[in-house]
């Protein structure tokens, strides 16, 4: 991006919340060549700026970031683009997105890295590949890490599948620890799941359809936080589902593991019950869980067990989810939703502060990936901001989404708080209205 | 998604009693035997992604005792095999003018997705382990021929509850009316979870406590390959839930016995209890045209 051609943007009268900085109060914000110049208390900020941003009565907040999309490029883009995944990641309000390697071609290669941090791209906000663990994501053969990272990954997963092999994935720590690349898991004992298309439960049961375990996901991360502590690796866990697995991310916490998770608006919003009779909208993996879990990820998101919200944004074709619920992908969409469901279930509806909404959507993912100079409005930071109204009620309209599949869950919810702006590298990228 | 077509039968869950009373009611007025032109001029496909003898045959015989006229489509040697949607063979049987689709199909859920995107009656033959919906109705029938009304009635479901839609759709229907079921097996086949179903289930793991004092027997088909697959011993299961004559003793002396077959003599009951005076598995399977007369009568309008 041409950063130094983008002019000065001063925002005033907004209401600032950079966790990072712990900063929660009235000031105004200077961006100026990329960077954030200034920050500093109502009208004490100098100098002319050649734009500027009424943000009275609205939140600033740094940039968000996801840490988990699928922006199905290479190869499935009557899906999504790298193009409409970053628009519709720009009009919630994420700055960043980290983008999944199970595309088709597997991103296992320093190549497709590259490919996909292309300016003929489209990508309207910043775009961090995270790569495949193991080649062609096979969890057999480790993929070469330090060429990817070189090439711009800030992490490997075989997202999607998980790594099972315990060997494979004790390697994959070690090796990740001597390059400080966070290693990502989507914990999911696949032999314990196979068939399964939903929670296992008395929903499950009532639909006639196979359930996946509480066990399938919880044992997976269990022994990944001993091989964490045994390597000194990073270990991420991918959209944590269930209180049985949120147990060893606060043992190894507790027994400082370098061990992090992130939790997805539809598992903190919903329930398995919500599936309905077949709704393949409300069909994604893991699975939305018992009223029990959720319950337990509220507690989580609340006391700090939590690093980040992350929306697994998984965007499928009308075709591909019309189909019987069993045969239908897995994913919903979610990046136009985060913010709002964030604000109507965690800060109305559950009294989380708004301090920490923000923190698990900025400084908290920009921690588990350690995105230096992201989730932050310090002075020198980059210039990615993003401002809402944790007021405003709005009906969200999966047809006007900027994504191009609908396959949304919230579909027609009337949600409180919306994204009014969203700045990257100083440059205003979406405006609401 | 859509409403279903008026006239579709989905499931018995959703059912209103009432409703489920009415085909009842209905049913008893059809007979095979008298042809009524009712269906004349309709056209009912009978879709059948999974083999299926009397279900099909069923709904076959009980359109064309109507006047319809019958399409029979099977997955093998039809564009299913060529990978056709669902929903893709369910336009082209609209467009060539089908009334009606009566769908059996592996996979739960199947008639839901069909109903909420064609405007025709979609009819439930059994998907995947979710509901049998006429399969509960000709056994509602069956029984009633038999006892006065549901309330109160005693009803043993013994078997592999977990793979069986049938068991699904009786358990829906059964609790609506008010009877006490009992389901009976081991766990693999008869999980705990089994209870949330519907309220006031009971379950047991022992047949003779299923079977004292019982009014209706229901006994489900066990597939060998499922006992394997679930490591249970076939000799153990025999010893443990089969249906003997020694067991149904100690059920009421006017108790009933049933199964929504094929059966296996040997397996889920022994011979003479398949044969027995208080056996109405034959009867079952007389029942299922008049039901069905009236399942496709309704689903086309005609339910008067
Ligand atoms: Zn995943």
């Amino acid at each position: 991006m041409a950063q130094n051609k983008t002019p000065s943007l001063l925002i005033r009268g907004g209401h600032i919340i950079d966790p990072a900085s712990r900063i929660d109060g009235p000031m105004d914000l200077l961006l100026r060549d990329g960077q954030v110049a200034e920050i500093a208390p109502p009208n004490k900020i100098r100098g002319n700026a050649e734009g500027k941003f009424d943000a009275r009565g609205l939140i600033v907040a740094p940039g968000f970031i996801d840490l988990h999309v699928h922006l199905r490029e290479p190869g499935q883009s009557h899906k999504e683009t790298i193009a409409t995944g970053t628009a519709a990641a720009a009009a919630g309000g994420f700055t960043s997105v980290c983008c999944m390697p199970n595309t088709s071609p597997v991103v296992d290669s320093p190549e497709w890295v590259h490919w996909i941090r292309q300016p003929e791209r489209g990508a309207l906000v910043n775009v961090f590949p995270i790569a495949a663990a193991t080649h062609h994501s096979k969890g057999a053969v480790l993929t070469d890490f330090r060429s990817l990272q070189e090439a711009g990954a800030v992490a490997v997963t075989d997202d999607g599948k998980p790594i099972l092999d315990e060997a494979v994935m004790r390697e994959a720590l070690r090796t990740g620890a001597q390059l400080n690349l966070p290693v990502i898991q989507h914990a999911e004992d696949t032999r314990l799941t196979a068939h399964c298309s939903m929670n296992e439960g008395p929903t499950s049961f009532r639909l006639g359809l196979r359930g996946m375990t509480v066990a399938a996901e919880a044992e997976v991360v269990d022994r990944d936080v001993q091989l964490a502590q045994m390597t000194g690796g990073r270990f991420h866990v991918a959209h944590l589902s269930t209180a049985e697995a949120l147990k060893p991310v606060r043992r190894g916490k507790r027994a400082k593991v370098r061990v992090t998770c992130e939790i997805t608006p539809h598992h903190f919003t919903l329930i398995d019950e919500n599936v309905g009779d077949y709704n393949t909208d409300f069909k994604m993996n893991p699975p939305l869980r018992s009223a029990f879990d959720r319950e337990a990820i509220l507690v989580a998101l609340a006391d700090g067990t939590v690093d980040a919200i992350a929306t697994d944004h998984a965007p499928h074709a009308l075709h591909e989810k019309q189909v019987e619920f069993e045969r239908a992908p897995f994913g919903v969409t979610g990046l136009e939703t985060a913010l709002g469901l964030a604000i109507t279930q965690l800060h109305r509806d559950h009294k989380l502060p708004l301090a920490r909404i923000v923190e698990l959507f900025t400084a908290g993912p920009a921690r588990v990936l350690d995105l230096r100079g992201r989730g932050t409005l310090a002075r020198g930071s980059f210039a990615d901001v993003t401002i809402f109204d944790p007021k405003k009620r709005w009906i969200f309209d999966a047809a006007k989404s900027r994504s191009k599949s609908r396959n949304t869950p919230f579909d027609g919810w009337p949600l409180t708080g919306r994204v009014i702006s969203t700045i990257v590298a100083g440059k205003v990228v979406h405006r609401e209205g | 998604m859509t409403k279903a077509a008026r006239g579709s039968l989905l499931g018995i869950e959703h059912l209103e009693a009432a409703e489920i009373l009415g085909l009842l009611k209905l049913a008893r007025r059809m007979n095979p035997a008298k042809p009524r032109a009712l269906l004349k001029g309709k056209r009912v496909v009978l879709l059948f992604y999974e083999p299926s003898t009397r279900t099909r045959s069923s709904f076959e015989v009980a359109a064309k005792s109507m006047g319809a006229m019958t399409v029979l489509i099977q997955s093998s040697g039809s564009s299913i095999e060529k990978g056709e949607s669902l929903l893709d063979t369910g336009y082209t049987l609209r467009a060539v003018g089908a009334d009606a689709i009566v769908l059996r199909h592996p996979s739960a859920g199947a008639p839901h997705l069909m109903a909420a995107n064609i405007d025709i009656a979609v009819i439930n033959a059994g998907d995947g382990m979710h509901e049998h919906p006429s399969q509960a109705l000709l056994d509602a029938y069956t029984v009633l021929r038999h006892k006065r009304s549901f309330k109160g009635l005693q009803v043993a479901i013994v078997g592999d509850i977990y793979h069986s839609r049938v068991a699904r759709s009786a358990c829906h229907l059964l609790s609506k009316f008010g009877a006490r079921v009992t389901l009976c097996g081991p766990p693999e086949f008869v999980p705990e979870v089994a209870a949330t179903l519907v309220p006031g289930i009971r379950l047991t793991r022992h047949l003779e406590e299923a079977v004292r004092g019982a009014d209706v027997i229901m006994l489900l088909r066990v597939q060998k390959e499922r006992l394997a697959g679930r490591k249970i011993k076939l000799e153990d299961y025999i010893a443990r839930y089969q249906m003997t004559a020694a067991r149904l003793k100690l059920a009421k002396r006017d108790a009933i016995v049933m199964h929504p077959g094929p059966i296996i003599r040997g397996l889920e009951l022994t011979g003479d209890v398949a044969d027995c005076p208080q056996s109405v598995i034959v009867q079952e399977v007389a029942n299922g045209v008049p039901v069905r007369m009236a399942i496709l009568a309704r689903a086309m309008g005609k339910a008067r």
